[in-house]
């Protein structure tokens, strides 16, 4: 057996599902009734006919928090590698405590980690802060 | 071939057809004998290509696929079960009696289900944009069934007949970016249910759009958050070595982060869209929401993926806070025996079905959020909370306290106290609950 990458394991389940999804939507494309008709066609909103297009303006809340959701997610993706490497600073033996007298014999010792992150996170909630105040968040 | 014309509605008796279904005695010895079948088949192939099927189960790549086809099919008899139990607890909480006409005690209630679904017309409204309207419920049954991949269902095993040490993990993909894998996939899930709403071009689908959008983003942040407190206690991203680490401590996250669990079990609720937070398809505001224009199979998988977005969601909590296949006095980390990984594997997804209870009594037992409660919630309650959640288990880790039992309790204590006694003295409580409203008298009504 020839030696596999794991991430193609998840390339087969997702063909795996996908080829399922396929089945399924031709399955009841074939077997179902197809019966057409214009009022059928129509647009469901509870039998009152529907007056223009549905793709209209909405409440700018809904831009706000999407603007909120990119900045705070990717602040909070930039955490993930620190919390994987930080509890490893403190190893005390094995390869990790090879790999922390390393980093800190180049400057990078523990103090300079929790610093670093504590600016970062200070940045952090400064800015949430602003936006609490700015009443950004009162959707009321 | 029954008398439609002469069809009279209070005729009683019961048809043939009739008395086979609800006869117990007839659906559970067909149950036992497609077991027998099966059964012999597996045994049948065992006898005849024994050293291919060995051979199969010893490498990596054959054992995933194998727990590729066994985690579908079980996903999808699970949650065919699931929803014969939503609507029987639901019965029960109700006082009603639930599905009773398929089978004795409703059996094949969710089978039947499944055949009405397949056999209706699939049908695009004429306004619709057509690609993106099959699309979307693809997605979203996609999404909902590939979260699964890095689950660790048994741990390791040891087959038999593999050369001493050597070992096979039940796990789909033992990817080293673990944990992130299951966020991408979520926030992948999104698309769905805003390209549902967006493609239908119906107004009610278009706002249950919107509103899934605002609210699936909303719960991604502190469900990110939640995550960094585990994976900082734990060191890294697998979840495969976060269930060993609880496995060989005895203590599961539970016991060291209860508050992140809790917030993780909400953010959960929300991301599949299950009641408190299913305002995406309010039923008396919106119809049916984002799939108001769905019908037949599109809709059953957005049906089917909501149900599997559960299950997955279930097993990462499990696997990060439950002590996934662990439990005290059953087999551990070292035991790589076969019928070992086979108790890890029952006792996984018996943790699971009790997660899935949790959801349906849930479900039936807390009235549904209203949108403003619902973005409070999330950005003024869960994220500063997971902020300050992080904040503890960073200094704790700092001082090489991040197993210490109480050390951990205390600091999820004070997390928990500051952020109560903050939204006491809010002028406007987190919850929504609206204080200082005016004084309405109240005069005992008329009797006669």
């Amino acid at each position: 057996m020839p030696e596999v990458s794991d991430y193609s394991f998840v390339v087969i389940l997702i063909l795996a599902v996908m080829g399922i999804t396929a089945v399924i939507l031709l399955l009841t494309y074939l077997i179902g009734p197809k019966r057409t008709g214009a009022i059928k066609h129509s647009v469901y909103e509870s039998g009152v006919d529907p007056t223009g297009d549905a793709r209209r303006r909405f409440n700018v809340r809904f831009y706000l928090v999407a603007v909120l959701f990119l900045i705070f997610d990717v602040e909070i993706i930039f955490l993930y590698p620190w919390a994987v490497l930080f509890p490893r600073l403190k190893a005390t033996e094995g390869a990790d405590q090879q790999w922390a007298s390393d980093l800190a014999a180049n400057g990078f010792t523990p103090a300079f980690f929790i610093v670093g992150i504590g600016i970062f996170f200070a940045l952090l909630t400064i800015g949430f802060i602003y936006e609490w105040r700015k009443g950004v968040f009162r959707w009321d | 071939m029954p008398d439609i014309m002469n069809f009279d509605p209070n005729d009683k008796t019961p048809t043939i057809v009739d008395r086979l279904i609800r006869a117990p005695g007839v659906i559970i010895g067909v149950a036992v004998l497609l077991g027998v079948v099966l059964a012999v088949v597996l045994v049948a192939v065992w006898m005849l290509w024994g050293d291919a099927v060995r051979a199969l189960l010893g490498s990596q790549l054959g054992l995933s696929i194998v727990i590729i086809a066994v985690t579908i099919g079980l996903m999808f008899s699970v949650i065919a079960t699931s929803i014969l139990f939503e609507r029987k607890i639901a019965a029960f909480i109700q006082d009603r009696k639930g599905p009773n006409r398929g089978g004795f005690w409703g059996v094949i209630q969710p089978m039947a289900d499944g055949l009405k679904f397949l056999l209706k017309e699939e049908f695009t409204p004429a306004r619709a944009d057509r690609p993106l309207f099959i699309l979307a419920p693809c997605i979203a049954f996609i999404a909902a069934f590939i979260g699964f991949a890095i689950i660790p269902w048994a741990g390791e095993i040891h087959w038999p007949w593999m050369a001493e040490g050597e070992t096979v993990t039940t796990q789909v993909a033992s990817l080293d970016m673990g944990i992130l894998y299951i966020i991408a996939v979520g926030g992948f899930g999104v698309y769905g249910v805003v390209l549902a709403g967006w493609a239908s071009n119906n107004k009610y689908s278009f706002f249950g759009g919107m509103r899934a959008a605002a609210q699936m983003i909303s719960y991604e942040v502190p469900m990110g958050l939640v995550l960094v407190v585990v994976l900082l206690a734990a060191g890294t991203l697998r979840p495969e070595l976060i269930v060993n680490q609880q496995a060989e401590t005895g203590i599961w996250n539970v016991f060291l982060h209860p508050l992140a669990f809790v917030l993780l079990t909400i953010c959960a609720f929300a991301e599949a869209n299950r009641t408190p937070f299913d305002l995406v398809e309010a039923e008396q505001e919106l119809v049916g929401g984002f799939h108001t224009e769905y019908s037949s199979m599109k809709f059953a998988m957005f049906f089917l993926g909501e149900y599997a977005h559960i299950i997955t969601g279930s097993a990462l909590i499990v696997a990060l806070f439950l002590g996934g296949w662990h439990v005290w006095f059953l087999p551990n980390v070292d035991d790589t025996v076969w019928w070992a990984a086979l108790i890890k594997f029952a006792v996984y997804w018996v943790k699971i079905i009790l997660f899935i209870v949790f959801y349906i009594v849930i479900r039936w037992t807390l009235p549904r959020f209203r949108f403003d409660q619902l973005m409070k919630l999330a950005w003024k309650g869960l994220i500063p909370m997971g902020l300050g959640l992080v904040v503890a288990t960073g200094v704790l880790v700092a001082l090489g306290w991040q197993r210490n039992v109480p050390a951990n309790l205390i600091a999820n204590a004070i997390v928990l106290g500051i952020s109560l006694w903050y939204a006491s003295r809010s002028p406007s409580p987190v919850t929504g609950r609206q204080d200082n409203l005016p004084e309405i008298e109240v005069r005992p009504s008329a009797t006669t």
